[in-house]
């Protein structure tokens, strides 16, 4: 038989492995990241000691990168900017998507698995193939390198993420609901805007905060396809890190880019429950 | 009506042979769009008559088909093409694979992405087949959150985190007890257990909720020990969902290029890396090549899933 002492050890062998893996290699370098946000950059790159080794070199804890940063326009400007590609990429994407969501869900169910799946195929090449090929598609066109590219390949890449939910949402709405519509008397436009579309706020909310967030932290797809002008908050954490190597620097970005990104999981998190109130 | 869409069709899809034979992508691209416009039209003007909705949703969503396959079939296409330049179709050729397979660092990086892989994979799907578990079984507070958020943010925070953790916190404290640490393979592999758990903890845990929980009481009251419920009842009912969890894992980890880059330092390059380089420096038809055999790979992954475990394709969802 069972005791609650077994019982208890069973939850431990089941829970303890995961669990310390993920605090060793997620919780604790996440909270590192939160400390070097508050360290000086190293002589030669890197983090300088926590105390000094020689006299005159700067060491221990400091408020200078967050300073730095709420003292120059530039960076607020090119956090401004992401905002705007990630929102701007988020509306393309639900314009794209949500015909094609709805056309999916409305189908006969013998074509719904298939036609999904021609929706993911794409999805599952390579990342930066997915990239590359627009590299291709555009040269002759001689819009590589611009803003436009940039946000081409960000709707390209992150839409699956928007049809999916959509399709998920919209597939559970019971078609009385548009027979009753149109028993009322509504015609297809109102019974689209008045039923349908309000019904699948959930998915559109889903999809709109997993285009948001990856798009928001993009750096490799400005950085392809982007001129040096097209940078992202991506692209200058990258720097700080691999560039000029100034560690604290990045970190500091880093952590103002999960500030935004908790902001706006929680936003949507709190959109949510007041919508189920 | 039926039969103009049907007409407009024929001339599209001839125009687009026309322009293939032309020789130039810009009028192949555009030909191809023109074609699935056309197609869609036709359906359009057929489905109005069934209980299709309209005219118009078939139009979009044959437009983001088009939009969505239109970029990969013209990767395909040049990677045939006997030219240096992804500009006109020039002839036939499989000179760029030849190319590939005598490309020693090309090589060494796909042993590496698949070493990762499978090993990476391997031990996430333990880890992430625990944490499934775990959060169905028991209210923890803490495991989800450790659990999910990597899945939920931006994969780059998620490298600047381990690259710093790495070079600043486990390689100094590794030299004290004399070993030497430094970022390559092993560490890659810790970075994508790290958010491979999470996708895998989903898809176990969807397969647990849609379970009857009387089953696992019923063996408990029949005494059975917990690890006899695991064995006998749990792990046969959850395997299909844990076979699905190491093949996303797998697929995730092969393609993974964001984390891979901040944790895999200097000597260690993995496929998605050697490509990334290649498109930097200077884009060659061998891009096209490795992109192809990529997808094709993907796809023969996909049609292997959706037969060992339908449960992989519904989970990407």
């Amino acid at each position: 038989m069972a005791t609650p002492a077994s019982d208890r050890m069973t939850r431990w062998l089941v829970t303890g492995p995961p669990l310390a893996f993920l605090v060793l290699f997620f919780l604790i370098p996440s909270l590192i990241i939160g400390v070097a946000s508050f360290r000086y950059p190293g002589e030669f790159g890197g983090l300088a000691p926590l105390r000094p080794t020689h006299p005159g070199e700067d060491a221990g804890l400091t408020a200078e990168n967050y300073r730095v940063f709420f003292s120059d326009s530039v960076y607020f400007q090119i956090f401004l900017k992401s905002f705007v590609v990630a929102a701007v990429t988020t509306l393309l994407c639900l314009v794209l998507a949500y015909p094609l969501a709805l056309l999916i869900a409305r189908s006969p169910k013998r074509h719904r698995d298939l036609m999904v799946l021609l929706c993911v195929l794409p999805f599952a090449s390579n990342f930066l193939v997915r990239v590359y090929a627009w590299m291709i598609m555009l040269g002759p066109f001689g819009l590589l390198f611009s803003q436009t590219a940039v946000l081409l390949a960000m709707v390209y890449v992150h839409l699956p993420f928007m049809i999916l939910p959509l399709y998920t949402n919209l597939e559970k709405h019971d078609p009385a609901l548009l027979d009753a519509a149109q028993d009322l008397g509504a015609n297809g436009w109102h019974r689209f805007w008045k039923v349908t579309f309000p019904l699948s706020l959930p998915g559109v909310f889903a999809g709109s905060a997993l285009v948001f967030i990856p798009v928001l932290g993009m750096f490799a797809i400005p950085e392809i396809l982007g001129g040096i002008g097209d940078w992202m908050v991506g692209n200058m954490i990258k720097e700080g890190f691999l560039g000029v190597r100034d560690w604290p620097f990045g970190s500091m970005l880093s952590i103002m880019l999960t500030l935004c990104v908790l902001a706006i999981a929680g936003g949507a998190a709190w959109i949510a429950r007041r919508k189920a109130e | 009506m039926r039969k103009l869409a049907l007409g407009v069709e024929v001339v599209a899809i001839l125009a687009v042979f026309a322009s293939f034979f032309a020789g130039d992508a810009r009028w192949f691209a555009m030909g191809a769009g023109v074609a699935l416009f056309a197609i869609a039209a036709g359906l359009g003007a057929m489905g109005s008559r069934r209980e299709m909705p309209s005219f118009w949703p078939w139009f979009a969503s044959l437009a983001v088909y088009a939009f969505l396959y239109i970029p990969l079939a013209i990767v395909v296409i040049f990677s045939f093409n006997d030219s240096k330049l992804n500009a006109e179709w020039v002839g036939f050729t499989t000179e760029w694979y030849g190319k590939l397979f005598e490309n020693e660092s090309m090589l060494q990086a796909a042993g590496n992405s698949l070493l990762i892989a499978v090993v990476s994979a391997a031990i996430a799907t333990i880890l992430g087949t625990m944490a499934g578990i775990a959060i169905h079984r028991y209210r923890s507070k803490l495991l989800p959150v450790l659990v999910f958020t990597p899945v939920a943010m931006p994969e780059i925070l998620l490298g600047v985190s381990l690259l710093v953790f790495f070079l600043n916190s486990a390689k100094p404290l590794l030299a004290r007890v004399g070993l030497d640490f430094d970022l390559g393979v092993a560490t890659v592999i810790i970075a994508h257990i790290t958010f491979s758990i999470g996708f895998v903890a989903i898809i176990v845990r969807a397969r647990l909720a849609g379970m009857d929980e009387s089953i696992f009481e019923a063996a408990r009251d029949l005494g059975a020990t917990p690890w006899q419920t695991f064995r006998l009842v749990t792990l046969p009912l959850v395997l299909p969902g844990v076979i699905a969890g190491a093949l996303m894992a797998f697929t995730l980890s092969i393609d993974d290029f964001v984390i891979t880059f901040f944790t895999s330092g200097v000597g260690t390059k993995t496929l998605p890396l050697e490509i990334y380089t290649m498109i930097k420096v200077a884009v060659t038809p061998e891009v096209n090549a490795v992109s192809t055999l990529l997808m094709v790979l993907t796809l023969a992954m996909i049609v292997v899933a959706g037969r060992v475990a339908p449960d992989a394709l519904r989970a990407k969802s």
